[in-house]
């Protein structure tokens, strides 16, 4: 481990701060600030066009910055030449040179360097032994699978010793096996260089698999930051919960507060929600809460009526995944409730399709959303 | 696979095979025969000869012309290729909009729209001894005799091929340049590539077949021209073009098909050389 920390330079934080990206009239990035710590994993995520490639674009020097400012370590490197701001980028087509074998591939840098011929062949080869592709030295890049394309392109890209690495889509490429691959191995690289990769994705899963920590972007703004755990059980935003799935979201209008932390709130179906109420002020609109699917329990109803934050609905739809069951109940009304039961459950309670059931679910389980 | 009758079959590749059998094979054919045919100063007739072949490569003139006719290919080749990269980089990396490329391109395109007889012929009252070059040099002192290597000379014939031929060069090379993946550019910058370093270490290993198309096309037309190297080189000039010419006019068909068989192997020979140099193949 400690000869593979000599491959890299020392990491550092990267800091954006109020960082604009505009083309003409279009925001791209609109004045995000973020702050990402030397060696850590940071993923932004969001779906096409929430500027996270914009951001890292302008991180990695290809695009330039329209206001604000990208601070590596403590300097500012809005005006530093890609080469030269300690970072490396690895594209989303791999973008190796066509025309170069694995070796020269990676060596690339090292000739723009000067770097003498045997020298940096040998530093080449140290690189692909990191990746593993070490007997593919001598092909050119059309006679690689798109995995080990990306292989030798993260080996070219640290090769230049970078304190961050700017990952674009880099396992949307690949098939779903070799992506859940790459992905432990991306994971394993950035623990033993011990720099901070920041990887650029709109797959909510890889980026909960990956991160420390999670950017979630929308329409050019940050809609939560946090670590994988907080995002998925503290989502901030109806688009988060939306974003990250397994949620559902319940809309409910507020009607009194039963104690300081609780309040009672009921829905458009006539069902009632006991919630952890903190805040001293009352909203007379409608207010949204996430529910995971997996926290919700599934009875057979009983006769009286719903106690609160129980519901009653018909099951709609019936998934088996293998590992888990996926069931929809349709409420009375417009709302659906997505359910996700062990699998084990299934021979202890019957979910068939127009089953009419009881579905449940703690106070605490409930999140609201701004 | 189904078992297709003979005839379907014949159908299906008559097309092609009468127009290579038509357009190829019929005229060269042509040629190879009359090229064994025997002359005397009033006719030629059928016959199996070699004199017209020992006649043209037992003379020193005939080398002496291809000699001359490969500096000027050669020239040509450097030049057009010199305007074609850096037209085709202009256009391919400098110009942003694909509106804009398309209409720089097909102002490029303008002097074809003429025929290349009158291309020429209008460098001849620019580059003339008293043409409007030499006059604008004499008027503003630059000169007190007028030059006179401009026209009827080497230097009138090349410039007029450059002129003739250097879309040629650009048309190829700017097609590969559109192919080559932007993020490369990037990777390379991010490799820390200067402008200089990117071209050689990127752009032209990837212009490669380009390249070599411009070539074939730009060498082939110069060693086959004759009308150019008459009309620029005042009648002064030899190539081989002209040389053929020369017989033709003088009724001499069978010496000049044996001179057309030779530069056709010629030509053959230096294309399949510079098929070489890139594999066409992968790139078609």
């Amino acid at each position: 481990m400690s000869e593979k920390k000599s491959l890299t330079r020392e990491a550092r934080d990267v800091e954006l701060v109020q960082l604009y990206k505009k083309y003409g009239q279009t925001t791209a990035v609109n004045g995000i600030s973020l702050k990402i710590p030397a060696g850590s994993y940071c993923c932004l995520v969001g779906p096409s066009g929430c500027g996270k490639t914009s951001t890292l674009r302008m991180i990695a020097g290809h695009e330039d910055v329209s206001e604000g400012s990208i601070l590596l370590g403590n300097k500012e490197i809005n005006e530093v030449p890609p080469a030269k701001r300690e970072t490396a980028m690895m594209f989303q087509n791999y973008a190796l040179f066509p025309h170069l074998n694995c070796r020269d591939n990676v060596a690339f840098s090292l000739k723009m360097r000067g770097v003498e011929k045997n020298e940096r062949q040998k530093v080449a080869d140290e690189y692909l032994e990191l990746v593993h592709m070490s007997s593919f030295a001598e092909r050119i890049p059309a006679q690689l699978s798109g995995g080990q394309q990306q292989r030798v392109a993260l080996a070219r890209a640290l090769v230049t010793h970078p304190s961050v690495l700017l990952l674009d889509e880099p396992l949307s490429a690949l098939d779903p096996f070799l992506r859940v691959k790459m992905r432990a191995e991306l994971k394993r690289l950035q623990v033993e260089l011990g720099i901070s990769f920041i990887h650029v994705t709109h797959s909510q899963v890889e980026a909960l698999a990956l991160a420390d920590q999670v950017v979630v972007m929308n329409q050019g703004n940050i809609e939560q930051a946090g670590t994988p755990r907080e995002v998925f059980n503290q989502p901030k935003s109806e688009f988060v919960a939306k974003f990250v799935g397994g949620h559902n979201l319940l809309k409910a209008k507020f009607e009194k507060k039963l104690s300081e932390s609780e309040a009672l709130l009921s829905s458009q179906e006539g069902f009632s929600y006991l919630v952890p109420w903190t805040a001293p002020d009352t909203p007379s609109g409608p207010v949204t809460f996430s529910l995971r699917q997996d926290c919700i329990r599934l009875d057979q109803p009983s006769e009286e009526t719903p106690p609160p934050n129980e519901v009653r609905g018909t099951v709609t739809a019936v998934e088996y995944k293998g590992t888990s069951l996926s069931v929809t109940l349709q409420l009375d009304g417009e709302q659906e409730l997505e359910v996700t039961l062990p699998e084990q459950l299934l021979g202890q309670l019957d979910v068939s399709y127009g089953k009419q059931l009881a579905a449940s679910w703690k106070p605490q389980d409930l999140c609201l959303l701004n | 696979m189904d078992r297709q009758s003979p005839l379907s079959t014949l159908l299906q590749i008559s097309p092609i095979s009468l127009i290579l059998g038509f357009f190829l094979v019929l005229p060269i054919g042509t040629i190879l025969i009359v090229s064994f045919w025997d002359y005397n100063d009033f006719s030629f007739f059928p016959d199996f000869v070699w004199t017209n072949y020992s006649d043209a490569l037992g003379s020193n003139v005939t080398y002496k012309t291809y000699l001359n006719t490969f500096w000027y290919a050669g020239l040509t080749w450097f030049f057009t290729f010199l305007i074609g990269f850096t037209v085709a980089y202009f256009l391919a990396f400098h110009i942003h909009t694909t509106r804009w490329q398309i209409v720089l391109f097909l102002i490029c395109t303008i002097p074809f729209w003429t025929s290349n007889i009158i291309r020429m012929i209008s460098w001849i009252p620019f580059l003339g001894r008293n043409g409007v070059f030499n006059t604008m040099l004499q008027s503003i002192g630059l000169i007190d005799e007028p030059l006179e290597f401009l026209l009827f000379s080497d230097f009138s014939i090349v410039l007029a091929f450059v002129h003739l031929y250097a879309l040629f060069m650009v048309v190829p090379i700017f097609n590969s340049m559109m192919r080559i993946d932007r993020s490369l550019i990037e990777a390379a910058i991010d490799g820390g590539a200067n402008g200089w370093q990117m071209l050689t270490n990127v752009v032209i290993p990837l212009c490669k077949p380009g390249i070599a198309i411009g070539s074939i096309f730009v060498v082939t037309l110069v060693m086959g021209d004759y009308i150019t190297v008459r009309l620029m080189g005042g009648g002064q000039r030899a190539s081989v073009g002209v040389m053929m010419w020369n017989e033709i006019s003088l009724l001499l068909y069978p010496a000049a098909a044996a001179h057309a068989v030779v530069l056709l192997a010629v030509v053959l020979i230096m294309v399949s050389l510079m098929m070489r140099v890139v594999d066409l193949k992968k790139e078609l």
